[in-house]
This record gives C-alpha cells, structure tokens and sequence, in this order.
C-alpha cells in the first residue's frame, strides 16, 4: 500500500501521480487530501485498488476500466461517467447523472443521490452494470434505461413514498430498477411499469446486495427482509410506432 | 383506410427492354416485380433512387414523376397535400434522410470569388508551389523562441496537440448505423490515402477500423455509444457532438431492426435493441458541463490529441462557439441547416436551424472580437457541394470543411432520401448484408480520393487566380468575396460587399 497526499495538487497532477505509480506497477494506493480533485481515475489503466480520502470532484472515474475506486467521503456529479468496468464505491452521498451511459462494472453509493443516476445504463454482450444506492433518489431514476440493474435501498425513508423521486424510468426500455419500499404510480415515468418481484428477483438481490452490504456493514437479511418493487420497460420498443416514412409506399 | 395517396413517380419500361430482369435484383424497394418473364413496375414504392435505370444494360428504363396534376395552388404544394394524406392515413411523425431539401435561398451561389487581373498577378498552380496544409488542433495565444548561437531559432514552448491535414476536406461524421461497415471501410481508407481524417460518428467504431485510428475523429454523443478507453486512445481526434445541422435540438433513435450484430459490437448494446440518442447531453446543461467533458476527455487521453465540438448553426451560434472555445474546445465543426442525415423528423430537418454561411461569419466575427478566433480550428460543414462552396467557406472564416453529403454521392447515393427504411438500393444506408455488399470497398475509397484530389486541385486553380498562394492566406479573406442579390443585413452579417463595389 502507497500513500500520498493530494494536498497543493491540481486533479492533472493528482491524475498523473496516479497513472504512474499504477504503470509502475503498484496496485495498492491511499490518496489523502482530496479536495474537488475532478477526473479522479481517469484514463487510469487497471487493475489497481485506489482509497480516497476527502471528497473528489466532478467526474469521479470517468470512463472507468477495470480500477477500483473506493472514496471515504462524498462524491459531487457525474461518478462513473461512461465507466466501462471496475468498481466504484462512495461512502457517503454523490450529486447528480451518476453512472450515465455506464455499460459495465458496479457502482455503489451508501448515501444518497441526486437527480438522474443511471441514467442511459445500458448492458451489452456479456456486461451487466450494477448501481446500488443505499438511500434516496431524486428524480428521473434511470431514465432512458437500457440495460443493467438499479437497486434503491431507501434506508432512512422507510414508510416514506421517497425512496425515489417522480419519473422514475421515463423512457426505460431495458434492465430493471428495484426499490426496498415502495414507489406509488405517480411517481413511475412514462415507457416504465411497476411489477412484483418474484422468486428469481430476490435471489439476484440477494447476490448483487451481499458484498455490497459487506462492504458498509449493513444488515443484509434485514433489507432482503423488507419489500422490494421493480420497475420494467412497459415496451422494448417504446417509440416503434411514433414515425411514418416520407418516401415510398405508405 | 383507403390510400389517397398516389405514387410520386412513375417508371416507363421502353421498348429497348431485353428482359433481363437486372432491374428487378436491382430494386430493393420492390417497385419491380415479374409478371409473365418482363418487369412489371409498383410505381407506388418507387422513390427514385435511379439504381434500376443505371444498371439497365439497354438504358431501357425512364423515371418521370407521375403527372396527375392538382390544381396549382402555390401555398399548398404537391409535396404539402400528399404529406397530410400520408400523416392522415397513419398518425406518424413524418420520418426522412439526406438534408432539408426545400428551396431556401443558397448563400453561397450569391456569393463570388475574386480573382487577379494586370495588377496582382495570378499565380499558375501546376507549375508553382500551392500550400493546402492545414493543421487542426488549438493554437497557442504566443509562443517562446530560444535563439541559437548560429542565429536560428528553436521554438522552447509546448504546442498542444497538432494533425496535420494535407487538403482542407475532411470527412463528416456519418455513424456505423446510419451508414453500413462498407462505407466506413472506404472512408478510412480514403482518408489514410488523402493525409486526411475522416469522422466515424457516434455508433462507435468497428474494431477491424482501429487500424486507421490515426486518420480518425471518433464522436462522443449523447448515447455514449461504443465509448470506452480504447475507443479514445486510438483516435487521432475526439469530438463531443453537441448537434447535428439537419436536426438541431433532438436527439437520434436508431431503430432496433437496424441493430445488426455487428452494429451491437460497435456500440456494445444488446443485438435487436433501440439505440436512443438522448437530445442532450445529460451531463452538459451548461458552457461549464461541457468544459468538464471537453477535460475529462482530455484527461482521459493525457492531453495527448485534440478535442473539439460539434454544434448545429442555429441563432446562437456566435455565443455558443464562443462558449465552446472557451471550453477548452481545440476544433469547432459548425453544421449548417443543409447538412445531411441518416433519419431524421422532416419538419426538423427542414425548419430549424440557420444556413451556414451566416454562422460561419458571425462565428468568426464573434471569435475575432474576442480575440480567440486564432485558438480554435473551425470545420465547415452542411450541404459543401463542390469545391467553389469549400473555398467561400474558408473564405467565410472556416479553416476547413467537412463533407457527407457529397462523399455519399461519389459512392452513388443519389439523395432519394429513404436512408431512415434501411433499404437504400445504393448499398449505402443499409444494413442487408446483400445490399451492403454492392458497396465495394476499394472502389469506393478510389472515388472519394479522386473526388476529394479533384477538389483540391480546383481549390488550387481558384487560390492561383486569387494570386494567393497558401490556403491560410484566404481564411476569413471576405475581402475576396463579393455578394449578389443579397440584402443589405445579410451581406453586413456576412461581412461581405456587394459585387462592383471596391
């Protein structure tokens, strides 16, 4: 394990300290001091394991591949921007469009979210993004969804209709939203639906909320325990029918 | 519901008809059928795309637009009638490809080129040497020499990143998606060939084309398609598209029937799945988001390429390039409302956005003001037809142009605008594997670098009879402009006097 710090750096600094030490074959590192560092991790080749300590700026790791990420503190918009694999945890809150475009790895929030988190996710072949926020969302959870899987733990609103703010999925047309508690209609986005959660559901809860729960010490059979809703594209094909060609037969 | 539609066109199979049946393999739009061993035409879903008359081996086959007249009404054209019948009958948003076709004034063809006369002498290209180098990539504000014991000079500061293009034409953005493998293949090469970059949109780039990274600005949109680290490192250029010409302000929706698997790979979504473009960025909802973009990619790639920004003209422009440049944006590709498209809502690609030569000019005027237009390169793009429209581009203030449109052309596409059904006859806009394979490659690279050396050389001609003798010397030259038939506002905006004027 290497430690330095980020005091007196600027994030190009900061970012070129890092790349180095992971070229160099270090996999290991502590950074303290973090203080609004933007791009943290990015274009960093992995695998390397990096703890932050403070809270980092703007597109925490962005365009991630394969390094893991794991921030003692909050984190402020955009973390895991475009991010492609690897892991990023944040243990405390992070601000808006967190995990947009995100096609692989996980990304796990303790806290909470702001507006528009995994917004766009989208899986493909063999990848499966994995967000996890174990508070609240603000609105506009998963819009444009593709693929990948959101879980919204809602710890600290039980009872409450927040877990999750309005429009959630609003133009969702693949993966699946789960929320422990419960998510009244009103809130649920156009081209999203509500559904039970059934067998098969709890038991990819129960996998994708093991480590996640080891990680910040929470009770996983607590929360398992609790009612969990999923949210489904309403069509995989939400806007098929919207257009009519201008040329040829109609 | 009863069709009142009638077929915009009608085709005449001529007596020279040997019945081949070529037209009938040839149509992919099944306006040709057999009936009893001879071609029996569906005029209904013709569009006219030319492919059956072309390869007619007796020239057998004529094309004309059905003559059933209206009443001639010269607010409610033919096109208005049928398009509210078409909307009538099925309750769609009209969908269409190519660019706005409606007859808007074209700024360009009221524009004239100088030339030298007794004077200033004109220079003779073939013979003498013409510069057409351009170097994309933000230039320093200044620059610091070391002198040399020998008295030469060594320049001590660090330039950003520089691309060398050996003709001011590049190739615009056109997607795997809207466009198929084939013609990606012969663009690369074209470029590679030219010293110059073509542009493979936002549907990613198809790994078997990393080969020709170097040659390549690779897009990042809204979709974020096909963008991961390796995308980035291997591109000579990145650029954020903020908007497209023919469809400023909306977003993009490939539909998932054209998802093949091979498009699946490249943007690394599902196979059968739709590709939703969102209209924004959402994480750019200011100048200061896209700044962050603009230096995460950056930051991304270590500072190592350019990276610019492509925006729509439209009423802003001015301000929003200004914006962009400040952004930290090394290149800036302006797309005027003629520019082309894959799909694309036709009361869109018609109606919004502004022509290209106005924005050109107030861009220029806009950057000069503020004393950044030297930082930024400015790329031209939207409807350049030849290479009289490139050069008043320049000319306008651009440092280089894109082209799609016309690329498409030299490999055949003839603007029949039904690119959006994915079955363009010319093996362009589809991806049918049969069809896509009337693409050949080599042939196609060989016509885009003849087109494009064509170009050039006319580009040279006209600098030579300017008497200038380096593209640099006629960027944002609007003194060697002259307007016709342009008002008083346009010709201000456009920074140009009027033809007779000294």
């Amino acid at each position: 394990m290497l430690e330095f710090s980020a005091k007196n750096m600027s994030h190009r600094e900061l970012n070129f300290a890092l790349r180095q030490l992971v070229l160099s074959g270090e996999r290991e590192i502590r950074v303290c001091g973090v203080c609004g560092h933007r791009y943290l991790g990015t274009g960093l080749p992995g695998p390397a394991s990096i703890t932050v300590e403070g809270v980092p700026g703007e597109d925490l790791g962005a365009f991630l591949d394969g390094c893991l990420i794991r921030v003692l503190g909050n984190a402020q918009n955009f973390v895991g921007n475009t991010m492609n694999s690897g892991q990023l945890i944040v243990h405390g809150n992070a601000g808006d469009i967190v995990g947009y475009g995100m096609r692989g790895g996980s990304l796990w929030i303790l806290g909470n979210v702001g507006y528009r988190a995994g917004i766009h996710m989208k899986a493909s072949h063999s990848q499966t993004p994995v967000l996890i926020v174990g508070g609240r969302s603000e609105d506009f959870l998963g819009e444009y969804m593709a693929g990948g899987v959101i879980v919204v733990l809602g710890i600290g609103c039980e009872g409450s209709t927040r877990p999750v703010g309005n429009w959630v999925g609003a133009g969702m047309h693949g993966g699946t939203i789960y929320v422990r508690g419960n998510v009244p209609g009103h809130r649920v986005g156009k081209g999203a639906k509500l559904a039970p959660c059934q067998e098969e559901d709890l038991t990819q809860l129960e996998v994708l909320l093991a480590p996640y729960c080891r990680e910040f010490g929470l009770n996983l059979a607590a929360l398992l325990g609790d009612p969990f809703v999923k949210l489904v594209p309403a069509s995989p094909r939400p806007y098929g029918r919207l257009y009519v060609s201008s040329v040829g037969e109609c | 519901m009863r069709n009142y539609l009638l077929p915009e066109f009608r085709i005449i199979i001529g007596p020279e008809c040997v019945r081949c049946l070529r037209c009938v393999r040839e149509c992919s739009f099944g306006a040709m059928e057999v009936a009893e061993g001879i071609p029996k035409p569906r005029n209904q879903r013709c569009v006219a795309c030319r492919r059956c008359a072309v390869f007619c081996p007796t020239g057998a086959i004529s094309i004309r637009p059905l003559e059933v007249a209206y009443r001639t009404n010269s607010h409610w054209s033919e096109r208005a009638r049928q398009d509210i019948l078409r909307q009538a009958q099925t309750g769609g948003v009209l969908l269409c490809g190519a660019g706005n076709d409606l007859d808007y004034p074209c700024i360009f063809d009221r524009l004239l080129l100088d030339a030298s006369q007794v004077t200033s002498p004109s220079i003779d290209p073939l013979r003498e040497p013409m510069e057409l180098v351009t170097y994309l990539g933000r230039k320093p504000v200044n620059v610091t020499l070391e002198t040399r014991s020998d008295g030469s000079f060594r320049l001590t500061s660090q330039l950003p990143p520089q691309l060398k293009l050996e003709v001011p034409i590049i190739f615009g953005a056109m997607s795997l998606g809207a466009v198929n493998l084939n013609v990606h293949r012969s663009l690369a090469r074209a470029a590679r060939e030219l010293g110059t970059l073509w542009n493979c949109g936002e549907g990613g780039l198809h790994r078997e084309l990393y080969q020709f990274g170097p040659c390549t600005i690779v897009q990042v949109a809204s979709g974020r398609f096909g963008v991961h680290q390796q995308y980035l490192d291997i591109a000579a250029a990145i650029e954020i598209k903020m908007g497209q010409g023919a469809k400023p302000g909306i977003g993009g929706h490939l539909p998932a029937e054209k998802v093949t698997p091979e498009i699946a790979a490249t943007r690394l979504i599902p196979v059968g799945s739709d590709a939703l473009s969102p209209a924004p960025h959402h994480d750019i909802y200011s100048i200061e988001d896209l700044a962050t973009l603009v230096s995460a990619l950056k930051e991304a790639t270590h500072h190592t390429k350019p990276v610019g920004v492509k925006i729509a003209a439209v009423h802003h422009i001015a301000a929003i390039a200004s914006g962009a440049v400040r952004a930290g944006a090394d290149f800036l590709t302006i797309d005027g409302f003629r520019g082309g498209t894959g799909a694309a809502p036709k009361a869109v690609r018609n109606h919004v956005g502004i022509p290209l030569e106005l924005a050109l000019a107030a861009v220029d005027d806009r950057l000069r003001e503020e004393g950044i237009r030297g930082e930024v390169t400015l790329i031209a793009s939207g409807g350049i037809r030849h290479s009289a429209d490139a050069l008043k581009a320049i000319a306008l203030g651009a440092d280089a142009v894109a082209i799609g449109s016309a690329a498409l052309i030299a490999l055949g596409c003839t603007l029949c605008q039904a690119c959006h059904t994915g079955r363009c006859a010319w093996g362009i806009t589809t991806q049918d594997p049969e069809l896509a394979q009337r693409q050949d490659v080599e042939e196609g690279a060989a016509r885009l670098v003849n087109l494009v050396r064509a170009w050039s050389t006319e580009i040279k001609e006209m600098l030579g009879a300017l008497g200038i003798n380096a593209i640099e010397s006629i960027r944002g030259n609007r003194e060697r402009l002259r307007a016709i038939e342009l008002g008083e506002e346009t010709t201000s905006i456009l920074g140009v006097k009027v033809a007779g004027k000294e």
